[in-house]
């Protein structure tokens, strides 16, 4: 994470002590990330925008209570996480809530789709209609797992730090990443092995 | 001796995500590699799980914010009259 390392040179006393311009750099360096999260979070710009003006609104109201034990990006994006699943839960029809299979419990998933389409031609990756397929593939995980792939795979932090944002174990981190992973490669093989029936039909 | 091989995948599944990030612990590496060397279906779903990750990081957009979003944002924010350090 580049700007990780921009961040640390952010002054959380200054912040502190109210100090607007430090505060506007902090927004500066980290509103892309914050609203790039909740794209993929929320699938659409109107709540990734809530989730971005919502964040920092909180993040102004608490830096009170901010003791600094986290960097300041960890502690915006723990704010944007749980901004993101708010609004999911108010948007979610109830019905859903109680029947979600949800996150780290019971045996794994065994893959059913075992097609390799590493081989399609390159092109075929980079179409409007894939990448629809790969933010489709992402919004029908369950948002505990969601959470946990974007955070680790989209936006680089490591297991420790996935973990410190989200305040998990390491293992459930680990558990949920490979069962976000495990999803995924399912979804994206049924859609890429019809991309593959198709190149060999041409 | 299907039923056998079958067990030894699933056992085996809960590695794979360590092991694509390559921080599976050297004695498990070891035995999954052995495993993926006879077992094609194993190859396949880490080949393809590979892959769907690294579609995903190729896909991420690193751009900035759009300009209005900016802009809203530092309106909600009362920052509007500070200079911006980037732009
Ligand atoms: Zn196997």
């Amino acid at each position: 994470m580049k700007i990780e390392t921009a961040v640390t040179d952010i002054s959380v006393e200054a912040l502190k002590a109210g100090d607007r311009a430090e505060f506007a750099r902090l927004v500066d360096l980290a509103s892309a990330p914050i609203y790039r999260l909740g794209l993929k979070m929320l699938g659409n710009p109107q709540d990734a925008e809530d989730v971005l003006q919502n964040t920092f609104l909180k993040a102004l109201q608490s830096l009170g209570n901010f003791e600094g034990r986290s960097s300041p990006l960890t502690w915006l994006y723990r704010i944007a996480v749980n901004e993101a699943l708010m609004l999911i839960r108010r948007q979610k029809p109830q019905v859903e809530i109680a029947e979600e299979p949800q996150d780290g419990e019971g045996d794994l998933p065994t893959p059913v789709q075992l097609t390799d389409w590493c081989c399609l031609p390159e092109s075929d990756f980079l179409t409007a209609e894939s990448k629809r397929a790969l933010d489709a593939a992402i919004l029908k995980l369950p948002e505990k797992l969601r959470v946990v792939f974007l955070l680790r795979d989209i936006e680089g932090m490591s297991i420790q730090e996935t973990s410190e944002t989200l305040n998990l174990t390491e293992t459930a981190v680990k558990t949920r990443l490979l069962r976000a992973r495990l999803h995924l490669r399912e979804q994206l093989s049924s859609y890429f092995t019809d991309r593959l029936a198709e190149e060999r039909v041409k | 001796m299907k039923h056998q091989h079958e067990h030894e995948c699933s056992d085996l599944l809960g590695s794979i995500s360590e092991y694509v990030d390559g921080s599976l612990r050297e004695e498990l590496c070891r035995e999954l590699e052995q495993h993926l060397s006879e077992c094609e279906d194993c190859r396949v779903v880490v080949n393809t799980m590979k892959k769907t990750i690294e579609l995903y990081q190729t896909d991420a957009p690193k751009d900035g914010l759009p300009a209005d979003v900016r802009q809203r944002l530092y309106k909600s924010l009362h920052l509007e009259d500070l200079p911006h350090t980037l732009h």
